[in-house]
């Protein structure tokens, strides 16, 4: 029986309003990381690189910024800190002995990723727009777009947490999944120069290639097919890994 | 008395072991019942069927006429629970967890602040309404964990080993308003290794093992019928088993003690006296503990 009502925005209340209290904190590294990536890369390696693909370097990698930031506010979110609430905490086992379902409790969680993703994308627009690097109007959709990329993000990650036996495990999805596809989702380089078979695989496997696809084409303000594909690879990619976290996650907390 | 929880043949089965093995059971109103047993007995499992947070495998469980499976959120609405482990949220402050608990039972946020306040004064730590949940002592945290369970006036409150680790102040502050809010009227489920405590405060109880219950019924009846009132306890050594044998006195080993029950203590007392030993026989009333250990052995539970 899956059970889902309003519910599920009480744990993701909950969330938000410890986020709300470390403010401050939270606010820094989507304000900062994209000043120091583009000082040094955009500006300082760039100054090697002439352009890709047309495209100045600055501007290349100014989407695969806030594509990572989307990634990395979501997928650390779900994993790392979803996990201490759920084995540390024991914050589930108190929501569930009130009327909130645990499948409530994991979808706030999942939305709650996703709402941090799309602060730190909203946070990061202003620096990307001071800098030049991003077309107006289109790059504003990259903020609704941070929340379905950061959705796809949490449910991933939800996953991993469910089957971690502990919190240590977690570094093997962080270095064998998040530190490859930063570096290889089209993120530095444009993925044109990999081999066409492994340009296959990797979109066939890794989400942060789409969303780099997607977010370059609205900093760019260039509307095309490859577009599509991916927004319909990542809502594909979302709905079957939030029913798969959420099962998940059903089975390791309800025995 | 209206029955607010009832078990029949009631059944729970992980993958390859039986915890809880068809119990029956039934909780009246304003009733404090006792959950009792070993580690292991399946007392737990039990309280997390109840608390519909653990879905039964088979048998009957309704709490206030509800199916557990079926209606865990109406369940869920009108009870508290206070769990082993302390979970309180240690991103808020004491008020702040009441508060913050409030909303996940759509409790108005002006009511909440009202009945926060009132609770924090009932478990008095009125000085530490503000502070960090991580300052406050293991006892202070308990009270803490039984006003939250309380935040949405439950007609029935689960409290899964409620006093384990406290001081005996603590403890008894916790006795009290146990004793007090059965006595408004409100049906209290609780676990426990004390039989101290439970002797004071169920006013019936199970004591259970291998996921059965092996008896039910009022502590003090439950001494009465398997201990009797009184015991007379010696130290345990071959010549006062020789002896006692010859006199045809039943007896039983306690680790370091020979203990019998019997209803002539004076006489049978006298009697190991005179022709056994020369001292250290005391007689003493028989409690809850001598009826859970002739129950569930000497044994060590792992």
């Amino acid at each position: 029986m899956f059970m889902f009502t309003y519910r599920f925005l009480k744990p993701w209340r909950r969330n938000i309003v410890t986020f709300v209290k470390t403010w401050k904190l939270n606010f820094v590294p989507p304000f900062l990381e994209p000043i120091l990536y583009l000082l040094a890369l955009g500006f300082g390696l760039g100054g090697f690189i002439e352009s890709v693909d047309g495209i100045p370097y600055a501007k290349f990698i100014a989407p695969a910024l806030v594509s990572i930031s989307v990634m990395n506010a979501s997928f650390f979110e779900c994993t790392y800190t979803s996990f201490v609430r759920m084995y540390y905490l024991k914050t589930f086992d108190a929501m569930i002995s009130t009327p909130i379902s645990i499948e409530e409790v994991i979808a706030g969680e999942l939305f709650w990723g996703a709402t941090r993703s799309t602060i730190y994308a909203t946070i990061m627009l202003p620096v990307l727009l001071a800098f030049g690097v991003v077309e107006l109007p289109s790059s504003l959709l990259i903020i609704p777009f941070a929340f379905l990329g950061g959705l796809m993000f949490s449910c991933i990650a939800m996953c991993f947490t469910a089957l971690s036996p502990t919190i240590d495990t977690l570094s093997y999805p962080s270095f064998l999944f998040i530190t490859p596809m930063f570096l290889f989702s089209g993120t530095f380089f444009p993925m044109s120069v990999l081999p066409l078979a492994i340009q296959y695989v990797a979109l066939a496997i890794l989400p942060l290639a789409h969303l780099v696809i997607v977010n370059r084409a609205l900093t760019l303000g260039i509307f095309n097919i490859p577009l599509l594909m991916s927004l319909l690879w990542i809502i594909l990619c979302t709905t079957i890994f939030f029913f798969v976290s959420i099962k998940l996650m059903k089975r390791r907390l309800i025995v | 008395m209206n029955i607010v929880l009832e078990a029949k043949n009631l059944e729970k089965k992980f993958s390859d072991v039986l915890a809880v093995n068809k119990i029956n059971f039934k909780v009246k109103e304003g009733e404090v019942f006792g959950f009792l047993g070993p580690n292991g007995a399946g007392k737990t499992t039990t309280m997390k069927m109840i608390q519909c947070v653990s879905p039964k495998t088979g048998g009957d469980l309704r709490v206030f006429g509800l199916d557990v499976n079926q209606y865990p959120k109406e369940i869920k609405q009108v009870m508290g629970v206070v769990p082993q482990m302390d979970n309180l949220d240690p991103d808020f402050t004491v008020i702040g967890n009441l508060i913050q608990f409030s909303r996940y039972f759509d409790i108005p946020l002006e009511e909440a602040k009202k009945r926060a306040n009132e609770l924090i004064d009932y478990v008095q730590l009125n000085d530490k309404k503000d502070s960090s949940v991580d300052k406050l002592s293991g006892g202070m945290k308990r009270r803490l964990v039984l006003a939250r369970a309380m935040i949405n006036n439950p007609k029935l409150l689960i409290l899964d080993e409620p006093t384990t680790g406290l001081d005996p102040q603590a403890r008894h502050l916790i006795w009290e308003k146990l004793k007090d809010l059965s006595s408004k009227g409100i049906t209290v489920i609780i676990t426990t290794h004390y039989m101290e405590e439970a002797a004071r405060l169920c006013d019936r109880l199970v004591i259970m093992d291998n996921g059965e219950i092996l008896v039910e019924g009022k502590p003090k009846d439950l001494v009465k019928k398997y201990v009797g009132d009184h015991i007379v306890e010696a130290e345990n050594n071959p010549q006062i088993k020789t002896c006692l044998e010859k006199n045809n006195i039943k007896y039983e080993i306690a680790n370091e003690s020979v203990e019998i029950y019997n209803e002539n203590v004076s006489d049978i007392t006298n009697l190991i006296l005179k022709e056994c030993v020369d001292s250290g026989v005391t007689a003493r009333p028989a409690t809850l503990e001598d009826v859970f250990l002739k129950l569930t052995g000497r044994k060590l539970r792992e």
